[in-house]
């Protein structure tokens, strides 16, 4: 599981041979501990004249207590001020030059046109390189299905390829993203906003998110204990990236009804006894598997709020030598036996209101691999279900959201050979492998009661891997 | 103000031109400076042995020795030597705040007429002996038998010669008042172009001034010096862009042309009630209609020392039910070209105006052609009690010119404090 490359490279002599020779150089990411202020460091706020996110930015910026800079313009100083925001001034003329940023944000919805695009670049230009080890660049845009103008359509789906490339381009474990908000969704900002600020994010970049409207506000939500008083099922949670994501629902207040198969009972007992929840014992592909799991919640909990769909398997193999068990297996867990779910679930009206479908994809879902087309089917058809799935339980008050982890060190990527797991390891933006807790903390993210306006969205969390990208 | 309380006229003022530190003043003293000035004004209003309500003045860099200087000047003027006088000190604020202590007394019918002045020289800056000596000597000075005398003497020792010079740093926080404007310039993004802009247009404007013979009845020639040496007529953004900062390190924006030299000089403004001045048949060229004091928390909370101006004029254009826009000349006090650039941008900023102004939108902007029209601290120099008077002699005489209209005047001062004050044409 240790990655004694990059435990190497971080050695003081390490660090002088990996420069000498160009050796990738990936730091430690920061990580978040309880306690941690969402950022941890001077934040630079800029706005597209005539943008209307400026002003939800601020509050957001003002509810962190963030120390804010913002450059002397008109339109974003006001944006500060009706946020009561005491935003420091910032310009680039003056600057000192060790003046360095933890974060860059950028409100884009003011750019109508692709000349407008050239605030990007005024923007950043002089500012990307002061980005922190671990620092966040944050572009918001208006939802380009949502502009009433084609120009202005195109010139904010332009975003995309600018915080692609600087989430290229930033180095020492910063990331970049890129987040659409919908029409009447200005005030959907702040879960989404805080996630990405904060160390939860780190592994996670270049990845666009889409908010759209919800009914339901944060209005009084304890950003420490989110999921306060909820109820989550997770299913596969007795190991590996399940028993993190148990672990980080339960930190954000959670009550988590961990699922696993017989085989793994004890396992599981002990995961979810230390986190104070509750153990359900069976196999997701059983018949009557998602009736027993419907009537468990609704008699132990009167229903659940979160449902995160983690359990999965591999069983690779190049097609033309895949048995049809194989075949069957992967499909089964990964795919089918989670439609069966949700649909008992949300026809016994089983998901609470302001409740959450989690999914988990993958990276060869997105991509394809090749001995995988099993898995990949299964996890490209998670994607599917997310994109299908995704108007009809909104209407009902609902989100279904997935992420696609890339490299996660696992048990499953230590047994990989050497040079597939350094490739894996590697080829991505923080030229390292992502820690389970990366993908539980997005899950946790999407669980929040506050993310009611993240709904339909696959994020990746893969360090920005060059696969599939 | 008061509704009961009377009108205040400014009849007008001069001042002797302004010299650089250790030039053709280096000689003359504060009260030979200001004796001189009083004299020019009892010479240019015909106040021969006319007795005054009051005259105030001050500086910032005073001996000791000089406790009753203004009344020892004025006994050596020709106004009458039963007009009453004292000293008054707020460092740079020193001379505005002398007009605004005379004009109230004015106002409540205390006094009928009097005049208001700074002086400051930093040439004949007063030394004081070494803090060590200074105890040894008072030592001796109690010493009663010559045992005690010898004994106080031989703790006499070398190093203790060194004198304690005058320094320009504030005590609570040991940074010089350029050290502090380079932070405030860097706080709020100010360039080194915007600085030295504004230091020619300062330059421009006061050789202007003189070229058009508007100064000719505000300065009077003073050992020598007929305009202020600090002018550059001819200077430029170019070769302003050549010297080397001097505050805020290496990649400091301030430099000696957009900051103000230490200097030497004195001014004196005469003020009075309007039937005063009638009975004296002298016109009057603009009313004193309010002023404003503030401080910031320069220590505890941090605050831009120089910015205390942007507390105090929004409560003086409150109380006077006025707007920033509603003035049509504007004199802000150029200590450095960034505090005036920091004053201005605050004031338009919708963050600071709420945050700390208390404002729920901006205070506003100023026409930069409305800004110090006849040259401002930056081209004339600054004898720190000095510029209060040279201020509000040039604008009321402005508005007497200009026949209508308002003016507001921006004094930032050390120990983070600000003074500031309305006129308005007669």
């Amino acid at each position: 599981m240790s990655d004694r490359y990059q435990q190497l490279v971080n050695t003081p002599i390490g660090k002088i041979v990996s420069k000498q020779i160009g050796l990738p150089s990936p730091v430690t990411l920061e990580r978040y501990e309880r306690g941690q202020p969402v950022v941890s460091g001077p934040v630079l706020l800029g706005a597209a004249p005539g943008g209307k996110l400026a002003r939800p930015t601020a509050k957001v910026l003002a509810a962190i207590d963030a120390d804010v800079h913002t450059p002397l313009d008109e339109h974003v100083r006001t944006a500060a001020a009706d946020a009561r925001l005491e935003a420091k001034v910032w310009g680039p003329e003056a600057a000192s030059e060790d003046q360095t940023f933890k974060a860059l944000l950028f409100d884009a919805s003011g750019i109508e046109n692709s000349e407008h695009l050239r605030e990007l670049w005024a923007f950043f230009a002089p500012t990307v390189r002061r980005v922190d080890k671990s620092g966040r660049v944050i572009v918001l845009g208006t939802t380009p299905a949502d502009c009433k103008r084609r120009r202005q359509a195109t010139a904010q789906r332009a975003l995309e390829g600018f915080v692609r490339s600087i989430a290229k381009e930033v180095r020492r474990g910063a990331t970049a993203q890129l987040i659409y908000i919908g029409s009447k969704a200005e005030s959907r900002l702040e879960s989404t906003l805080r996630f990405y600020l904060s160390p939860k994010s780190a592994y996670v970049s270049g990845q666009v998110v889409r908010i759209g409207a919800t009914t339901f506000d944060a209005d009084g939500i304890d950003w420490e204990l989110p999921l306060s008083g909820k109820f989550a099922l997770v299913t596969g949670a007795s190991r590996g990236i399940g028993k993190a994501i148990a672990k980080v629902l339960a930190r954000d207040g959670a009550h988590v009804i961990g699922l696993d198969v017989p085989g793994l009972q004890r396992e599981l007992e002990e995961t979810i006894g230390e986190l104070g929840g509750s153990a359900l014992v069976l196999d997701i592909t059983d018949d009557d598997a998602p009736a027993r799991i419907a009537g468990y919640v609704l008699e132990e909990h009167g229903g659940v709020d979160v449902v995160v769909h983690n359990a999965g398997v591999t069983r690779d193999k190049t097609l033309g030598r895949m048995d049809e068990d194989r075949w069957e297996t992967v499909l089964q867990i990964n795919l089918t036996a989670q439609e069966r779910i949700d649909d008992e679930l949300l026809a016994r009206e089983a998901i609470r209101e302001n409740g959450r479908i989690v999914c988990v994809s993958s990276m060869s879902g997105i991509a394809g691999n090749a001995g995988q087309t099993n898995y990949a089917t299964s996890k490209a058809g998670v994607i599917g279900m997310v994109e299908s799935m995704a108007a009809t339980v909104g209407k009902k008050g609902l989100t279904i959201n997935a992420v696609a982890p890339g490299f996660i060190e696992t048990q499953m990527t230590a047994a990989m050979p050497i040079a597939t797991r350094e490739a894996g390891r590697r080829m991505n933006s923080l030229a390292q492998g992502g820690l389970p807790v990366d993908v539980a903390e997005t899950i946790a993210w999407f669980a929040s009661p506050a993310s009611g306006g993240v709904n339909g969205n696959v994020i990746r969390v893969c360090g920005q891997s060059l696969i599939g990208a | 103000m008061n509704a009961s309380a009377r009108r205040v006229a400014v009849l007008g003022g001069i001042r002797i031109p302004f010299a650089r530190q250790n030039g053709p003043y280096a000689r003359a003293s504060n009260q030979d400076m200001l004796t001189a000035t009083l004299e020019a004004l009892v010479g240019k209003f015909s106040l021969e042995d006319e007795t005054l309500g009051e005259v105030a003045a001050g500086g910032v860099l005073k001996h000791s020795r000089d406790f009753n200087l203004t009344r020892e000047s004025v006994l050596g003027t020709r106004l009458n030597a039963r007009t009453p006088a004292y000293d008054i000190q707020q460092a740079c604020g020193t001379g505005l705040e002398a007009a605004i202590l005379v004009a109230n007394k004015i106002a409540l019918g205390q006094i009928d007429s009097g005049i208001a002045g700074g002086f400051d020289t930093t040439s004949d800056a007063p030394i004081a002996v070494n803090e060590d000596l200074r105890r040894v000597l008072l030592e001796l000075n109690r010493a009663k038998s010559n045992g005690a005398r010898l004994k106080a003497l031989a703790k006499v020792r070398p190093q203790q010669i060194v004198p304690q010079i005058p320094r320009n740093a504030e005590p609570r926080t040991g940074l010089s008042m350029g050290e502090h404007a380079a932070i405030m310039a860097k706080e709020w993004g100010i360039e080194r172009g915007e600085q030295d802009e504004l230091a020619v247009r300062s330059h421009r404007n006061l050789a202007a001034a003189y070229d058009t013979g508007f100064l000719d009845d505000l300065v009077v020639p003073f050992l020598g010096l007929e305009r202020d040496q600090n002018l550059r007529p001819d200077t430029s953004v170019e070769k302003l862009a050549r010297l080397k900062p001097v505050f805020g390190g290496e990649q400091g924006t301030m430099t000696a042309g957009n900051s103000t030299p230490l200097s030497d000089g004195a001014s004196v403004v005469l003020l009075a009630g309007e039937e005063w001045a009638a009975a004296h048949e002298l016109p009057v060229q603009a009313y004193i209609v309010d002023a404003q004091t503030a401080a910031v928390d320069h220590v505890h909370a941090r605050e831009g020392l120089l910015m205390a101006p942007t507390y105090a004029v929004p409560r003086l254009l409150e109380r006077n039910n006025l707007k920033l826009g509603d003035f049509d000349f504007y004199e802000i006090h150029e200590a450095f070209a960034s505090q005036v650039l920091c004053t201005l941008k605050a004031w338009k900023d919708p963050v600071y105006c709420r945050e700390r102004l208390g404002l729920d939108e901006p205070l506003g902007e100023i026409e930069v052609d409305k800004l110090n029209t006849h040259g401002g601290s930056l081209a004339a120099g600054h004898p720190f009690g000095a510029t209060g008077g040279r201020i509000v002699a040039s604008l009321a005489k402005t508005l007497k010119e200009n026949g209508s209209g308002r003016g507001l005047i921006s004094t930032c001062a050390a120990g983070g404090l600000g003074v500031t004050a309305i006129m308005e044409a007669a």
